[in-house]
């Protein structure tokens, strides 16, 4: 059994790229079309900004209104890096030490939605309510 | 000190699942370990290189620079698993009959590994950048000495390379065990987490929608943040709160892996 997978795996490469190749194309065109027919991000959103400073929120609490779109734009105003996570908004992006970055947010229904900052969990809490 | 270690712990375990399954479904091929070593290389330097230019990928693409670029990772990491999977469902008992020339295979087997390589580096590299970025950030502005931030991510490490461990062994012993190639189902449910992953990216960058918001949400009964979970969601793709186009890209992924090994696979298996 285990000689066979060994076997199976050396013989992967040695069959024609042809099919492989056909659907890694085939992969990458249906991601690509995804991107080109999804119509893109409109403009006018509201953008909401939050700054990190000494490893944490500020402001802690940002209120959105519900069924819109919006943006989060997140200053870190300290010179280390900070991973801006929730699991209630399914968001996890890294911000750079003095950098900044913008999140998506939204359509969301009413309700309470806590962001945190996976390097400084303890400091960095924060939260959105959507009204 | 916890901190440190509770971090590094989670970063290092998903690679370490990661790279789990990639060596069980790889055993007994020579020469592999020179290109997982190579892998492992190329994902450690990718890392530091991504964390340089973290910035410059966070602001691209109008913002979503770093949602994109993870997708990518991922989605690329997938397609690679799944090709890899499909040949080896289709060809394995058609050919291992013929195949009895050991020092022919080695001399053939060993170039196109560089495939093995590059999955193991594309695992590496997101969360790789992520240690490098948070290990630089709290080395230049923590209060706790060098030597107890040092500590606690060498525990952190080596805890989830433990893990890592035990899962490789524990898999081992299951694809020897039973009939059916436990190694493509693994590979198979690999790759599906990771498409799933990438679709949770994609929606954050704007550029699919979620069609629904939050299908089920089972972290009550098991949550990613545990260590079961987080096994679950490296090894299976167990996602606690996915959303409607995060479950269609899983399954679309499952479906398309299984339909392409049985439409190319052999049509008589005389053994």
């Amino acid at each position: 059994m285990q000689a066979s997978v060994g076997i199976q795996l050396r013989m992967i490469i040695n069959c024609p790229r042809n099919t492989a190749m056909n659907i890694l194309q085939m992969l990458l065109a249906f991601a690509l079309l995804f991107m080109l027919v999804t119509p893109a991000f409109a403009d006018e959103v509201t953008v909401y900004t939050v700054s990190i400073k000494d490893h944490k929120f500020d402001p802690a609490i940002v209120e959105i209104p519900s069924g819109k779109k919006a943006k989060l734009l997140v200053k870190n105003l300290d010179s280390t890096p900070e991973e801006f996570e929730s699991h209630d908004l399914k968001r996890e992006k890294i911000v750079p030490g003095n950098g900044e970055i913008t999140v998506l947010v939204g359509p969301l229904k009413p309700g309470e939605y806590k962001f945190f900052g996976e390097f400084n969990e303890a400091t960095a809490q924060g939260k959105i309510v959507v009204k | 000190m916890l901190a440190t270690a509770i971090i590094l712990f989670r970063e290092v375990l998903e690679i370490s699942l990661i790279l789990s399954v990639v060596l069980v479904a790889t055993r007994g091929i020579p020469g592999r370990m020179r290109w997982i070593w190579l892998g492992i290389g190329g994902g450690a330097l990718g890392s530091a290189l991504i964390a340089l230019f973290a910035q410059n990928i966070a602001s691209a693409m109008e913002g979503v620079g770093q949602e994109v670029f993870n997708a990518c990772i991922l989605l690329a990491a997938a397609a690679m698993i799944g090709w890899t999977v499909i040949w080896m469902q289709t060809h394995g008992r058609e050919l291992s009959a013929k195949f009895n020339n050991v020092g022919k295979s080695v001399r053939e087997g060993e170039t196109p590994l560089y495939v093995l390589a590059v999955v193991i580096s594309l695992s590496i590299w997101r969360e790789g950048a992520e240690i490098v970025l948070f290990m630089t950030g709290i080395l230049s502005t923590t209060q706790d000495s060098l030597l107890s931030i040092m500590t606690g991510g060498m525990l952190g490490a080596v805890a989830a390379a433990t893990i890592g461990l035990l899962i490789y062994f524990g898999l081992l012993k299951l694809s020897v065990r039973h009939l059916f190639s436990t190694t493509g189902i693994l590979l198979t449910l690999l790759a599906a987490g990771l498409t799933a992953q990438a679709a949770g990216y994609l929606s954050a960058a704007g550029l699919i929608p979620d069609l629904i918001p939050e299908l089920w949400d089972t972290s009550a009964i098991l949550s990613t943040e545990n260590l079961l979970g987080s096994i679950a969601h490296s090894l299976l793709g167990y996602t606690e709160r996915p959303s409607g186009v995060q479950l269609l890209f899983y399954v679309v992924t499952l479906g398309f892996i299984t339909l392409m090994t049985r439409k190319y696979a052999p049509q008589k298996s005389v053994k």
